[in-house]
């Protein structure tokens, strides 16, 4: 049974400016953002009987609602993330107390060296993929590797609007990729190629992509993606997976949506 | 060089995702080189590879553009520190754990600044002059009582060979040493440098000089003839021999034999055995080699030509010398010493039918400088190249076929 982590946004809001989607004058309606939060949690719970873990939200960290950045989980592991802005750095510890209360062996990231959690980290049982530049390192990748014995390919992030991995790329549980090319360079765009198969790669219309179309959670056969991404549901349908769209639109003011809000516990 | 190169590792899942692919053509593009020192590739999928690169740009401020560019893709400069030095115990003597020359080009890290190693050759010590911020490659013989030395390899960098810009069989920089191969092209292109360089010494520019090193087999073999025209029309420089080359030369000149044997006719002259002695003996009571050409004794030849055309000659002994002529240095230290100090400025080196002064010529030049060794047995070459000089091209003919297809080349393009 999937297990996610998420955190209540009832301090979420546009408090900075870090991404290219965040605008302070872009004022979020927080009653409207908590209504999507939750309908997002009922399509979890009730629709496809995710176990969702609620963290204690805190005030002054508007974004800890995007638990994607917490950290990544492997088995009892937790890595904690370090993140690249200051304004970000505060829910480190929040992040850090929760797995271990929950009974995790915490590790950090290695000093020095910013890593933001499954925003950047995502992939397949054998080979994952490693998200870089705009906001983790590469020099993140080779001692995840080394610790969970998975080979981890690199990728560029080009366009600053696709600033975490999981903004652009989605694995399904199918070995499908759903993903967005121009986020990535020729480079990345061939070693994904490499490792995964031209049927098996499912490419996202530009105008769903900046809707954050690929920000999707993929549970067994169903996939929950943001409302106003018709051809990617298509595209998703044709290849037997269940749609499940969900209207995250005063989320996406800053910067992030269904994936973004949540984080795969096991 | 010091302020554009450096060395930078990169570790990971670099190849499949073409991250390093992607830094060597960023360093390409920007319009630097690299020489991927140290590669280690994972043996399965989750295993991680590494790499050692080594950087090199044609300023300071472009090194830095691409260091800056490639950094967030994982490239991180090499931790450096300097080099580390001990004193000589005694004159002739390194200390313990000294550190050995290649005759590559070679830095050493003093107080933080990279310092070409000045007059680089293999298996000598690098002496240092902290104060001066100065290296110099040093023989064992020419060290003296506390002189500081490198010891180890920590801070002391070896710079791989530039691929020359010219095409020419020199790019390649491998020894061809087979008989089965066309030696046509490798002469053409021999031709062509030589061409170039006399007009780049005649304009006075650095490491413009040809060194021909060579053995008695070019008079036997007939080449006497080709090797003068060369030194006359000054595409010779320098030339590097020993008693024997200068000896059948002159004797050529005086009786038309060499040992004995009559260069035109073929066949042993009567008495023929005894014309080199008597021309070292005249040569002897002349005075000296320059003396004999100028008063007219010696007209013709290799000899005659570099005496006209102030083409140095360094005549290194050996045991089985006859005289010795005039001129030859017996002491083997002091002869490798004279080659050593005439070697700066050669920018192309002919070593051709003498195995012993082929491999002490090799031992001295720095791997910057192309090298040629032309000998009828295979062997010389391999042994040139097994005493490192890899970058010299073997050519297996004979030495006369050799310089005369030379001329031809040149007497036709020039």
């Amino acid at each position: 049974m999937t297990r996610l982590l998420v955190c209540p946004p009832d301090f979420f809001g546009i408090e900075y400016e870090i991404n290219p989607w965040m605008r302070l004058s872009n004022r979020v309606d927080h009653e409207q953002a908590v209504r999507q939060w939750h309908g997002l949690m009922r399509v979890f719970e009730q629709d496809l009987g995710v176990v969702l873990e609620r963290m204690t939200p805190v005030p002054g960290l508007p974004d800890l609602v995007f638990t994607a950045n917490a950290g990544v989980v492997v088995g009892r592991t937790a890595v904690v993330s370090h993140f690249r802005y200051p304004e970000r750095q505060r829910e480190e510890a929040y992040f850090e107390d929760w797995f271990r209360e929950h009974g995790y062996e915490v590790v950090s990231a290695e000093k020095g060296v910013c890593f933001e959690g499954a925003g950047d980290l995502l992939g397949f049982p054998d080979c994952w993929f490693g998200g870089y530049r705009q906001r983790s390192d590469i020099r993140a990748f080779p001692g995840l590797s080394k610790r969970f014995h998975r080979e981890i390919i690199p990728l560029e992030l080009i366009d600053t609007r696709f600033y975490h991995l999981d903004t652009c790329f989605c694995p399904l549980s199918g070995g499908e990729l759903l993903y967005f090319p121009p986020a990535f360079d020729p480079y990345g765009q061939m070693a994904i190629a490499e490792r995964i198969p031209n049927g098996q790669r499912v490419s996202v219309p530009e105008d769903e992509a900046l809707k954050f179309a690929c920000n999707a959670v993929c549970v067994g056969k169903h996939v929950v993606l943001p409302s106003g991404c018709p051809a990617t549901e298509r595209l998703l349908q044709e290849r037997g997976y269940d749609t499940h769209a969900a209207p995250l639109d005063e989320f996406m003011k800053s910067g992030g949506s269904a994936k973004c809000l949540t984080l795969v516990l096991d | 060089m010091s302020a554009s190169q450096e060395t930078v590792l990169m570790s990971g899942h670099i190849i499949d995702s073409l991250v390093l692919a992607k830094v060597l053509d960023i360093i390409l593009m920007m319009g630097g080189s690299f020489d991927i020192q140290d590669m280690q590739i994972g043996k399965t999928r989750e295993d991680s590879s590494r790499a050692r690169i080594f950087i090199r740009a044609a300023s300071a401020a472009l090194l830095n553009d691409i260091l800056t560019a490639i950094q967030p893709h994982g490239a991180s400069i090499e931790r450096e520190a300097d080099c580390q030095t001990a004193e000589a115990p005694a004159d002739g003597i390194f200390p313990e754990n000294f550190y050995a020359t290649t005759h590559l080009p070679t830095q050493v890290r003093l107080r933080g600044q990279w310092v070409d190693v000045d007059r680089i050759e293999m298996d000598l010590g690098i002496l240092v002059d902290e104060r001066k911020s100065r290296a110099t490659a040093v023989t064992m013989g020419d060290v003296r009582r506390g002189d500081r030395i490198v010891a180890g390899r920590e801070g002391v960098r070896i710079i791989p060979l530039q691929r020359p810009r010219e095409r020419d069989v020199f790019g390649f920089m491998e020894a061809q040493v087979s008989a089965e191969r066309p030696h046509g092209h490798i002469i053409a292109d021999i031709a062509a440098r030589m061409g170039h360089l006399r007009q780049r010494y005649r304009q006075g520019q650095p490491d413009s000089k040809v060194l021909l090193s060579g053995g008695p087999a070019i008079i036997h073999a007939g080449g006497r003839d080709a090797l003068t025209w060369l030194i006359e029309q000054g595409f010779i420089h320098l030339l590097f021999c020993g008693n024997a080359l200068a000896a059948h030369d002159m004797e050529a000149d005086l009786y038309g034999t060499s040992l004995g044997y009559g260069l035109t006719a073929g066949r042993a002259i009567p008495h023929g055995h005894e014309h080199h002695l008597r021309t070292i003996n005249r040569i002897r009571t002349i005075g000296s080699i320059e003396a004999a050409v100028t008063s007219g004794v010696i007209r013709h030849g290799i000899m005659a030509a570099c005496i006209r055309q102030g083409v140095p000659v360094v005549m290194a002994g050996t045991i089985r010398d006859d005289g010795p002529l005039p001129g030859v240095i017996t002491d083997s230290v002091r002869a490798q010493s004279a080659m050593r100090a005439a070697v700066p400025g050669v920018g192309l080196a002919l070593l051709v039918a003498s195995t012993l002064h082929s491999v002490a010529t090799g031992n001295l030049l720095p791997a910057t400088v192309p090298t040629v060794c032309v000998d009828v047995n295979p062997s010389v070459p391999t042994k040139l190249s097994d005493r490192g000089s890899f970058q010299a091209v073997g050519l297996v003919m004979d030495a006369a076929s050799f310089l005369s297809e030379l001329v031809r080349v040149l007497e036709r393009t020039a």
